[in-house]
């Protein structure tokens, strides 16, 4: 919980996870390359005072990440979205077992989803049904550009995809995370481009798809399709701490999600260990859309309250106190959620 | 005239060519997703020419701002920019690389063979890589028609924004961002003359009354992205090569405070016992 100005925010970190980048657990090249993207990401979007050192960054284990969240971090609770990674990192770059194992000691503060790739087919599947039997997880994490042998990713609107959300649906794992990447098969396209979501949320309108970093660097893409379709959800991951390098960006992308998408279907992540939650938390707390981007109504104390926590808790039935709750906003299924208030004020 | 044309024609064989031919020559390479040239990003990190008794042997290194920059986009830029240093006249042999990318291997032994974008990805590749490159060209002129009409309704309170659907080229001020408008329709082939309604689809269809509103809010979130990402870009980059904000151009669209801060402690990504 965080506290500011008598307010009261309870907040779920909706993505966060536990990974091993030593080089150790690296399997190739590509192993060192991906994280040494994420720590830039990291020192270029951070604030200089929260930067880690790069061996800081490589690891950080359970315990690190529990005073992380927990205790320095206000959250009162967080959800693992592990990116598994084989083809990078010997043992996985998500450590699937230890943040199981981390949730299953902490119930009452952690949630654990987990992750599957279609192309394993079959054997993929017996695995999936195994792995719930003992895990019970509610969501998935999909990273659709996971390389895998010859193949560097894969559509949600492949045929084996199909079958896996069929699979999710018959064993109630209703919410499914997606992170697009860059290296999809064919080349020929661009392979940022969230259209299969937009397949897959049509044809499988029970489960919710939350597309992670909301859709970057696709925003327009990702708006459009959240727009038409009631269960499409975006996460803030990665989007979230432009608001200190960026904040004129920030802005715009927080003035556009609430205009397409509502202000009920925008969950807070972290991406922790990219960023830790306490400065995240309290700038967004404290953070305005600028007086001169007339184009956009100021964010109001409940929108704020409903993306640091009660959206995804409700997603998840994450007990919230009773006085912290908030009614949903009256918006409509489809369509732009929010026009009203994104009105340029000149024109009133 | 004649005497005029044969000093230029000897001139050109006597002089070679030089570094600055060679960067002009990139200055013409776009990044297809930025639709900015590669020379402005940032993305050239070394220039270097020898001679040989058939002509300059031309050597370029390009870096991009992260190892997972899309392939095709990497590949596209360092394509384009072995065929713009190969037109040059004077050249005998062009070597293109691009460093530190998750693909180098595979982009820089198809470049060398000129092996094109199929032969370089193989199974990867179906058709061609045309069809990316307008999707972004329809993109990039998306976010140029916005950033017009937005700028007219901040200049003007009085003007709905159903109403900015009948504006023509001729109604815009003339500056950066017409002239940005103006250079993108070119590119799709859409009309350039001023009575020409700036508020059209990627066919140059303009939009009903009732569908202007939206047309724009859309066009909006495009140019949020494009400016996004093309900060984010070179912001990215500086991060990851230290010195290489030296190289960049200022982009005015979508700057802010930060931008005019370059220098972050470079750090190496290794871990010192």
């Amino acid at each position: 919980m965080y506290s500011k100005d008598g307010e009261n925010y309870f907040i779920v970190d909706a993505h966060v996870a536990l990974w091993d980048a030593r080089p150790e657990n690296q399997r190739n090249i590509q192993g060192k390359q991906f994280i040494d993207c994420f720590y830039d990401y990291h020192r270029n979007l951070g604030p200089e005072e929260e930067h880690w050192s790069y061996e800081e960054f490589l690891y950080q284990g359970g315990e690190r990440l529990m005073k992380d969240l927990f205790q320095d971090g206000y959250v009162d609770h967080a959800i693992f979205q592990p990116a598994y990674l084989g083809a990078f990192y010997k043992n996985g770059f998500a450590q699937v077992e230890e943040a199981y194992n981390l949730a299953a000691a902490n119930p009452g503060k952690l949630t654990y989803n987990h992750c599957y790739d279609p192309r394993e087919g079959e054997a993929g599947l017996d695995r999936l049904r195994a792995d719930h039997e003992k895990m019970k997880f509610k969501g998935v994490k999909l990273y659709t550009a996971e390389w895998r042998g010859e193949s560097r990713g894969y559509k949600l609107s492949d045929p084996w995809s199909y079958r896996y959300f069929e699979e999710c649906r018959k064993l109630g794992i209703k919410n499914i995370h997606i992170h697009k990447g860059p290296t999809v098969r064919p080349l020929d396209r661009d392979a940022f481009d969230v259209a299969d979501v937009d397949h897959a949320a049509s044809d499988f309108n029970d489960l919710n798809f939350v597309v992670e970093h909301v859709g970057l660097p696709r925003l327009e893409d990702f708006c459009w399709i959240a727009t038409q379709e009631p269960n499409v959800h975006g996460g803030l991951a990665v989007a979230i701490p432009f608001m200190h390098t960026r904040p004129r960006y920030f802005a715009q992308i927080m003035g556009e999600l609430i205009y397409w998408i509502g202000e009920d279907r925008i969950q807070f992540s972290s991406d922790y260990a990219i960023w830790s939650p306490r400065w995240l938390i309290e700038r967004f707390v404290d953070f305005q859309i600028p007086e001169d981007m007339t184009e956009y109504a100021p964010l109001t104390v409940n929108q704020k309250k409903k993306i640091l926590g009660l959206n995804a808790a409700k997603m998840y039935d994450i007990p919230v106190p009773a006085d912290l709750q908030l009614p949903n906003a009256d918006e409509t299924k489809t369509g732009p959620r929010q026009p009203e208030r994104a009105d340029l004020a000149g024109v009133a | 005239m004649t005497a005029a044309l044969t000093e230029r024609t000897l001139r050109r064989r006597d002089v070679s060519v030089t570094a600055e031919d060679v960067r002009q020559a990139l200055g013409a390479v776009l990044d297809p997703e930025l639709d900015e040239p590669i020379t402005d990003l940032g993305f050239v990190r070394s220039l270097e020419i020898t001679r040989s008794l058939a002509g300059a042997v031309v050597t370029v290194h390009l870096r991009l701002p992260t190892s997972f920059c899309s392939p095709n986009f990497a590949y596209l830029m360092a394509a384009d920019s072995k065929d713009v240093i190969s037109a040059l006249p004077g050249v005998a042999a062009v070597v293109v690389e691009l460093d530190d990318h998750h693909d180098s291997a595979l982009i820089n032994a198809g470049l060398a063979a000129d092996a094109g974008y199929r032969g370089t990805f193989g199974q990867e590749a179906e058709h061609s890589l045309e069809e990316l490159r307008w999707t972004f060209r329809r993109k990039a002129h998306t976010a140029a028609m916005e950033r017009c009409l937005t700028e007219l309704l901040r200049a003007d309170a009085t003007l709905a924004e159903e109403s900015v659907g009948t504006v023509r080229l001729g109604d815009l001020p003339a500056g950066r961002s017409k002239d940005a408008l103006v250079r993108r329709r070119t590119a799709l082939g859409l009309p350039t003359e001023p009575a020409a309604v700036v508020l059209v689809d990627h066919d140059g269809i303009s939009y009903p009354p009732d569908n202007v509103p939206m047309a724009l809010r859309r066009a909006r979130s495009t140019r949020i992205s494009i400016d996004g990402n093309a900060h984010f870009c070179r912001g990215l980059l500086r991060t990851r090569y230290a010195g290489s904000g030296a190289d960049q151009t200022d982009r005015p669209e979508g700057a802010e405070a930060a931008d005019h801060h370059h220098l972050l402690p470079f750090t190496v990504k290794e871990i010192h016992p």
